[in-house]
């Protein structure tokens, strides 16, 4: 049954993460995120779970993890500063194999910037904050509709690859309300795998598969270290073999399964090669895809990529689209971030970034036809 | 013939990595024999949180239970979320001075306002002994460490005086030295609910005792001869070179869980 629903982004993600099966928040008031917390606040009590109010983003996002070890599907919400003040704990979640979702509200910094202004500019904090080899994942929203989908996947990645996913949507798009629209029959929601005492709770015989998690309570005298251990958890922090075997899985099976994680909106989608293409994520890919439709009714064959995930990147996909095309612009409210990725897949194609900053003022579709216009007169 | 109270640990990972004459292993017996006492065995019901140092060595992985160990400072928001999602279980947090007190302070200081209902245990060493003995936020006034040459001009954290200030249903203090008394505090701290945080001040042989040339056992001596019963200060602030001992205070306040419980009801 379709339902409709009047909802802003933060909301819709809200939402979006009762609707997977929340049942822990923790969290730390901060612009502009404040008011999906507050939504959590009033609707997850009805529902049986927890929402508690860290004393800062440090406690919340290890609140979270407590939680989602005790076997609770839960979730922390933040902007710019507070995600900074979380990276060394979500390297703790990757070691531990803790499923959870952060959701980075970006704001305009650096530090605190301006701090109720839209910004893009965490792509490559939220991949690479953390500490050491490391992987997480990395999803992007840039609508109230898809961000409630988004959030789903992010929980059903993070229970499924037993890892912390962060979910990134701006303030354009956190602060933006409109109509959502959702079929729950076509949901799919991914639970917790538990797994039985004496496997290993840590290894894994295919590198692209998660271990299950072990359930505590149980006598299994389960041990979780964030130092290197074995598959049984037991730390090992001499040996050079059990360190190289532990990063390399934890990195592979995020990096395995890339063609699943992985994924994109091609618009329009009938042209095989394009004169312009237009890869952007979170609001400024709103702004992309219009200006395709309007330069293709101009008569230039235009498409705008919306990244949906930001980490891991399926280079060799992102390399069959950014080289069909004679030019990609990478528009983004930073000082350019994905544009590095982009330029490392193109052959032979030129790539020009679009960066816009302060304010939290908008790349408007004109300005990428301006753009668009000029490098093709060249 | 085994220790009776080798059931407890996980033996296969014995030896202790603990230097010789160190106090951690006082603790585990006590609190040991405090579990035992109570018939408590095994521990499947008990989760331990730590977080990094040689006290958070304690339950992970010697002690036979699940353990948690996590970042410096951190084990008790972990075991806050731990004890939320899974209010069934008991959850003890273990951890040194620098650590609970030091870096995860204000996590400290919360957890007590709000009597989140787990259990604290912190050894208190007065120095960051893993890393080499330097300064705490509990080291002595005119202590010499590897980062206070000069002897440590900075006034010490009373940390029992703050938890109980921020509103913990119990807080102790005991040293090494009080077997009895510390078995007798953990044996109540198990039984109660909300934010239970009891101190035990202990010699570090490896940093400090060899550092001042004497044995182990003569600054544990030492430790006796400073402990003043709290019942015999009238002024805590006056007794500063001295190391109060006993209950700071033992309420029955209604934990985090029981006041959540009310949330329900309206929500």
């Amino acid at each position: 049954m379709r339902q409709s629903f009047f909802w802003s982004g933060n909301l819709a993600l809200a939402e979006g993460a009762l609707e997977a099966g929340l049942t822990f928040y923790a969290g730390y008031p901060i612009t502009p995120s404040s008011d999906l917390m507050e939504h959590i606040s009033r609707e997850l009590p009805k529902r049986g779970g927890v929402f508690i109010q860290g004393e800062d983003e440090i406690a919340s996002i290890n609140m979270v993890i407590g939680a989602s070890i005790g076997g609770a599907k839960a979730m922390t919400a933040t902007s710019g500063p507070g995600f900074s003040l979380m990276q060394e704990a979500l390297g703790m979640a990757i070691m531990l194999e803790v499923p959870l979702v952060v959701v980075d509200v970006m704001r305009l910094g650096p530090s605190t910037g301006q701090a109720t202004k839209s910004g893009q500019g965490d792509v490559m904090q939220a991949r690479w904050g953390r500490h050491g080899d490391q992987t997480l994942v990395v999803l992007a929203a840039s609508s109230p509709q898809n961000a409630f989908y988004r959030i789903i996947e992010a929980f059903n990645i993070g229970e499924e690859l037993r890892t912390p996913v962060v979910l990134l949507i701006d303030e354009l798009t956190a602060h933006l309300w409109e109509t959502v629209t959702i079929d729950r029959s076509k949901i799919k929601i991914k639970n917790r795998r538990y797994g039985r005492p004496g496997e290993p709770f840590f290894d894994s015989s295919d590198l692209r598969i998660a271990p299950p998690m072990p359930k505590l309570g149980e006598g299994y005298n389960v041990l979780f270290t964030t130092s290197t251990h074995d598959g049984f958890g037991i730390r090992k922090t001499q040996d050079p073999e059990v360190h190289k075997k532990l990063a390399t899985r934890l990195k592979m099976k995020i990096w395995g399964n890339v063609d699943q994680i992985f994924r994109y909106n091609l618009c329009p989608n009938n042209q095989e090669d394009f004169d312009i293409l237009i890869v952007s994520y979170c609001s400024t890919a709103r702004a992309a895809k219009e200006a395709a439709e309007l330069l293709n009714k101009n008569g230039i064959k235009a498409a705008a990529l919306e990244l949906e995930t930001l980490w891991p990147v399926d280079y060799n996909k992102l390399g069959e689209y950014v080289n069909s095309s004679s030019v990609t612009l990478v528009p983004e409210m930073n000082l350019g971030q994905l544009i590095y990725d982009v330029k490392m897949v193109a052959k032979n194609t030129e790539v020009i970034g679009y960066e816009k900053i302060g304010g939290g003022i908008p790349i408007y579709p004109n300005e990428l036809i301006n753009l668009a216009r000029e490098v093709l007169k060249r | 013939m085994k220790h009776p109270l080798v059931k407890y640990l996980r033996e296969e990972l014995l030896p202790t990595v603990f230097c010789p004459g160190c106090g951690i292993g006082i603790v585990m017996k006590t609190l040991f024999t405090a579990f035992d006492e109570l018939n408590i065995y095994p521990l499947d019901k008990y989760v331990f949180v730590s977080g990094i140092g040689c006290s958070a060595w304690m339950p992970s992985p010697y002690i036979k239970a699940d353990t948690i160990h996590t970042l410096h400072g951190r084990a008790i928001p972990v075991a806050t979320g731990l004890k939320l999602s899974r209010p069934e279980l008991e959850v003890v947090v273990v951890g040194g001075d620098g650590d609970i007190a030091g870096i995860g302070g204000n996590h400290l200081i919360h957890a007590a306002r709000r009597n989140m209902d787990i259990m604290t245990i912190m050894i208190n060493n007065q120095v960051y002994g893993m890393t080499g003995g330097q300064l705490a936020p509990t080291t002595p006034q005119g202590f010499r460490t590897p980062t206070t040459p000069y002897g440590n001009i900075e006034y010490p954290l009373d940390t029992c005086q703050l938890v109980a200030a921020a509103g913990a249903n119990y807080v102790a203090r005991w040293t090494v030295t009080h077997f009895k008394q510390l078995k007798e505090s953990f044996k109540k701290a198990l039984k109660k609910e909300g934010f239970r945080f009891i101190e035990i001040v202990a010699q570090c042989t490896s940093r400090v005792t060899n550092r001042m040339k004497v044995s182990p056992g003569e600054y544990m001596k030492s430790l006796l001869q400073k402990s003043i019963p709290i019942e015999k200060v009238n002024n805590v602030g006056d007794n500063r070179d001295r190391i109060i001992v006993g209950e700071y205070v033992d309420l029955n306040k209604k934990g985090y869980l029981e006041l959540l419980k009310e949330v329900y009801k309206i929500a």
